[in-house]
């Protein structure tokens, strides 16, 4: 059961500002989401390995040359807020 | 710090690689350029850009595992840490977590709990009051250092003392430098240091709780940062309080430490292994090859100049340990080898022990003088080849201890060539030995008094005689014959 | 003249532009009058008629459609989301780029679930896409505008995405071929990340011969995408027309004892194991012991990996922000609340519990333990087989809105596709008959699955071939008038 409490932790840590309704909508679409997830309760998985890759591959590297970097002009045209060259933001101090 | 208890340091340290490009994109580093001039789609976290690992970081950060003794991974994984901040442009940052490169080494008594590979953030500026939006305080970010690769050190709680610590970092930062895989410099942010400070009762076993402390860009201040949060764990618990887990933040300006905002969430991070990489398998070669590249490190070359070059343990610790300090002896050593072979002389030039005393000795001391802290001879006017030169005409009793001290002073100052200063200002040794026995006398006459307590058996009253013929000679004349002189005269010899 | 353009597959279309019987501008702009009447919002952004281009290249200026997933310069792409509402991405991915050199032309971007995250393409930030062999159903999803496009003859062809079936599960609702190559075969570079370990790029075509084709050109290493690899040897065009000596097992767990199967979707499927049968092939049931609990795994490890991919859309560097009291935080909320859908939220919050202090080991670790278990049983059964087969979807096209208030009951839909994702491995869908709903109405199309072991693309387009020759579906729906 993931109650209001938990939603709105986990909605915090996600940034995500949800609305009251959401908020219940969400603790009840949770919870039966994750009853079903735990059927994999059932399964013994001791000493199983974990996968979190598919691929067998080891040490894909880059060698360390220098490729063009994107003009500036260019890197703030899609920001929200440029200014002086930057991405302005509130304050995380603030 | 009250009785009965000890001090528990770690210490995390971020060390920016000086590869030529970002850890996971093609960007080169930068150095102070425009803000967002060194940036690309990946390393702005563009929607459906992946990162790829530099070769170079990975070859870099194999080298400070090997010269930290530690024990490569067979195979590390990179994972992501997820926290929300605008310097971060992905939502996480790639690191390593459960799997580092390497791990359990020992640096002189300090032993490494782990080394790891990530990737630096952005850079916030604050604009305060200046910068409002909306009403509130506003911060632009810079992403030209975000991405930059880092090899992340964490030491075990071995060190006791803020003095220590210093100490050690200092070493770390020497060893690091010698493999020329950083800069190193901590005013810069190169070399960036954290310390994990508790307090425990002496020969407990566990720890206290911890505060972590960050933000001191000098080894000053991370000795200073130590102090002044060891003597505030020390107050709370003598006054029966309890330490807080908490970070503060070390302001240099007031040396004042300011607790971070107290975490209203505390954090979760989240780590799950990161998709878009595989994993870092270091084969034979790549170990061999990080191996092969490892340069004399401080502790050999300790043990060297102490064996080799029969220098005293301080002064070989001194030389070894100090990047700074070794590197211009090297250079000095060099150039005085050198110098000699081109003479043809039979000797080695100066010896190693009167370079490495002018060095750590009156060179230093000069330098700290002139400036202030941290001293880099290499950044002063004087050459080491001009140092050399200088030891070796001491040596070859060229000019006298005093006089050299002078020339030394106008190397400081304007630097050149030792030989032209000393021809220029007529610091020549004197040699004729009939002047001196004249000015001696004359010296005698005019301090009678001194004269009459020698005589009296009190060989300590010869001072002012010695002063005045160094005087007359413009310090030209050598000290120890001087004094066998004036007793010769005396008819004390 | 134009109907007929329509309806050639692309392999057959080359070979007229070759021999110059048809010029590539007039095979390009009939489709791109037939897109810009999409009726369908199979689009999201389309080329103009009348534009010139190169007809060089193996694919000689043919258009294709591309799902807005993967970036292209200068040309919006927003991956369905309002959260990147505007964004003109400053460079090509991969995929798309090699079609380009290859000579294809970019004829629009289709429309999808929100972030490729849903299977009916209701998820979509600019609406939903309508299923052209019913417009009261849902065309599938997440690739649902790329299958409903191909279908609809608005595109001879197109690339989607599949993670755990987005790919497939729409070529079934629509009556198209769908493959989803082995997990590295095709680059991700520039492909909106949803689940990094899963996602996939693949072809939506009307037949396997120009899935063949399409997956030969895409395929390939890059160095961009550390674990795209390709494909050794290539991509061989499909030949085959008989299926002796090729042993196919038939996955309990996937088909007979699958929950909610429907009735017309598992007479197809036994009539397609009868045709297999027929050519030669030898078919008997297998196990996949894990198989069931894939769903499970899924939907937790897609959406904690989601979570972190969808972290970057904070309002900071591209994309709109949203007006906030000057309190970063509220800044980053609102942006997000306001940025994404519901089913993104959902997955959102579902992959952030999942992985929290905690619950990790409860739920993520396991995951990733059962995915080791789920291509462990692959491996296992490819001993015995030479491919595995099951019905695409338990279900054909569902109507709008039918499962938009029961989020489980969506994710259902990808049951039978969701293990092969897990397990990296290729799997192909292709239309092998029409069977009514459960419950009645007119008959829609069904898709049959053949997984194959890793980067057997080759010899699963070859069988896929020869199946799909003797199945002779008729890919045309019947709104679209007769064939020819
Ligand atoms: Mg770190
Ligand atoms: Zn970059």
């Amino acid at each position: 059961m993931i109650d209001r409490k938990q939603v709105l932790h986990v909605a915090r840590l996600a940034r995500l500002e949800l609305t009251d309704e959401e908020v219940e909508r969400m603790s009840g679409e949770l919870t039966t989401i994750l009853d079903h997830v735990e059927r994999m309760d059932e399964l013994d998985l001791d000493g199983v390995e974990p996968t979190s890759h598919v691929v067998a591959l080891e040490n894909v590297l880059r060698a360390d040359e220098p490729r063009p970097s994107w003009p500036r002009e260019q890197v703030l045209e899609p920001a929200p807020d440029p200014a002086e060259g930057a991405f302005r933001v509130p304050s995380p101090q603030a | 710090m009250p009785d009965g208890y000890e001090s528990v340091i770690g210490l995390e340290i971020h060390v920016q690689l000086s590869t030529r490009t970002k850890m996971f994109c093609g960007c080169e580093l930068s150095f102070g350029e425009e803000p967002n001039t060194h940036t690309c789609p990946v390393c702005l976290a563009h929607p459906g850009v992946l990162p790829t690992i530099n070769e170079q970081a990975v070859r870099y950060g194999l080298q400070i595992a090997l010269a930290l003794g530690c024990e490569p991974a067979a195979r590390s994984i990179f994972h992501r840490k997820n926290y929300f901040y605008p310097d971060l442009p992905k939502g996480y940052q790639i690191s390593q977590y459960d799997i580092p490169l390497a791990s359990g080494g020992r640096l002189g008594e300090v032993r490494i709990h782990r080394v790891h590979l990530e990737e630096d953030a952005a850079k916030l500026i604050h604009l305060g009051e200046s910068g409002r939006i909306h009403g509130s305080a506003a911060s632009l970010v810079d992403f030209n250092r975000g991405g930059t690769p880092l090899v992340e050190i964490v030491t075990e709680p071995d060190l006791r003392g803020p003095a220590e610590a210093r100490e050690w970092a200092q070493l770390l930062r020497t060893t690091i430098k010698q493999l020329a895989v950083s800069d190193v410099n901590m005013e810069e942010g190169s070399l960036r240091c954290d310390a994990n400070v508790s307090l425990r009762r002496a020969g407990a076993a566990e720890l206290g709780t911890k505060t972590e402390l960050k933000n001191m860009n000098s080894f000053r201040f991370l000795e200073r940062g130590i102090a002044a949060e060891l003597e505030r764990q020390g107050a709370l618990l003598t006054a029966g309080g309890q330490v807080e887990q908490e970070t503060f933040h070390f302001d240099p300006r007031t040396g004042a430490l300011t607790p971070l905002r107290s975490k209203e969430y505390a954090h979760d991070y989240r780590y799950f292994p990161e998709p878009d990489l595989v994993p870092l398998a270091p084969t034979q070669e790549m170990l061999s090859a990080a191996r092969e590249a490892l340069p004399e490190l401080p502790a050999e070359r300790r043990d060297r100049y102490e064996a080799e070059l029969g220098l005293p343990e301080v002064t070989a610790r001194q030389l070894a340990f100090d990047a700074e300090l070794g590197a211009y002896f090297e250079r000095a050593l060099d150039a005085s080898r050198r110098g000699a072979a081109a003479k043809g002389s039979a000797g080695d030039g100066a010896e190693p022990k009167v370079i490495a005393n002018w060095v750590t000795g009156e060179l230093v001391g000069r330098l700290r003088e002139a400036g202030d802290g941290e001293v880099d001879p290499a950044s002063s006017k004087v050459s080491p080849e001009a140092l050399a030169a200088l030891a070796g005409m001491v040596e070859s009793k060229q000019v006298t201890t005093g006089a050299a001290r002078q020339v030394l002073a106008t190397l400081v100052a304007e630097g050149g060539d030792p030989a032209e200063i000393v021809e220029r200002e007529g610091l020549t040794q004197m040699s004729d030995a009939g002047e001196l026995e004249a000015i001696a006398e004359r010296a005698i006459e005019a301090e009678p008094g001194a004269a009459e307590k020698v005589r009296a058996g009190n060989p300590k009253a010869i001072g002012p005689i010695v002063g005045a013929v160094m005087r007359e000679t413009k310090g030209r004349a050598d000290g120890g014959e001087v004094t066998r002189l004036i007793m010769e005269k005396l008819g004390l010899s | 003249m134009s109907a007929d353009l329509l309806g050639l597959s692309v392999a057959e279309a080359l070979r007229r532009i070759e021999a110059g019987g048809l010029a590539a501008d007039e095979y390009f702009d009939a489709y791109a009058k037939r897109a810009a009447a999409d009726e369908l919002g199979a689009y999201l952004w389309r080329a103009e008629p009348g534009q010139a281009g190169a007809a060089d290249g193996e694919l000689r200026g043919v258009p294709i459609a591309v799902k807005d997933i993967f970036c292209t310069e200068g040309i919006e792409t927003t991956a369905a989301s309002r959260v990147l509402e505007g964004y003109r991405p400053p460079y090509t991915a991969t995929a798309v780029r090699r079609l380009a050199d290859a000579g294809a032309r970019l004829l629009g971007k289709t429309n999808m679930d929100e972030f490729a995250m849903g299977s009916s393409n209701e998820n979509s930030g600019y609406g939903p896409v309508l299923n052209p062999w019913d417009r009261e159903r849902v065309p599938g999803g997440s690739s649902g505008g790329s299958a409903a496009a191909v279908a609809g003859r608005a595109a001879p062809w197109a690339i989607g995405t599949d993670t755990g079936g987005s790919i497939r599960q729409p070529a079934s609702f629509c009556g198209i071929v769908g493959l989803k190559p082995t997990y590295g075969a095709v680059s991700r570079y520039g492909m909106i990340a949803f689940a990094s370990s899963l996602d996939q790029c693949g072809p939506l075509t009307r037949d396997v011969g120009d899935a063949a084709l399409l997956l030969r050109v895409i395929q390939g290493r890059d160095a961009c995408d550390s674990t795209a690899i390709g494909i050794e040897g290539g991509v061989a065009l499909p030949s085959r027309e008989r299926l002796e000596g090729l042993r196919f097992g038939v996955p309990r767990e996937l088909s007979a004892d699958a929950e909610g199967i429907e009735a017309g979707v598992s007479e197809v499927f036994q009539r397609t194991l009868g045709v297999i049968r027929e050519l030669g092939g030898e078919v008997d049931e297998c196990e996949l012991p894990h198989a069931a609990h894939g769903l499970s795994a899924y939907y937790v490890l897609a959406p904690a990996e989601a979570s972190a991919n969808l972290a970057r859309y904070d309002g900071v560097r591209f994309g709109p922000r949203a007006d906030s009291d000057g309190d970063l935080i509220s800044m980053y909320e609102r942006t997000r609340e306001a940025g994404f859908g519901a089913e993104v939220k959902r997955r959102i919050m579902l992959g952030t519990y999942a992985l929290s202090s905690g619950y990790y080991e409860a739920y993520y670790g396991r995951a990733q333990r059962v995915r080791t278990k789920i291509a462990g049983d692959f491996q296992a059964a490819f001993e015995r087989f030479d491919y595995l087969v099951t019905p695409t979807s338990p279900t054909v096209a569902f109507r709008l809105g039918e499962r938009t208030a029961n989020p489980l009951a969506m994710y259902m839909s990808d049951f039978c596709t969701v293990p092969m994702s897990l397990a990296g491995i290729p799997a192909i869908s292709i239309p092998a008959g029409l069977a009514e709903p459960d419950g009645g109405g007119s008959e829609l199309p069904v898709g049959f699955q053949i997984a194959a072991p890793a980067f057997g693309e080759s010899g699963l387009l070859d069988a896929a071939h020869a199946l799909e020759r003797a199945i002779g579906f008729d890919t045309r729906p019947p709104a679209m008038g007769p064939q020819g």
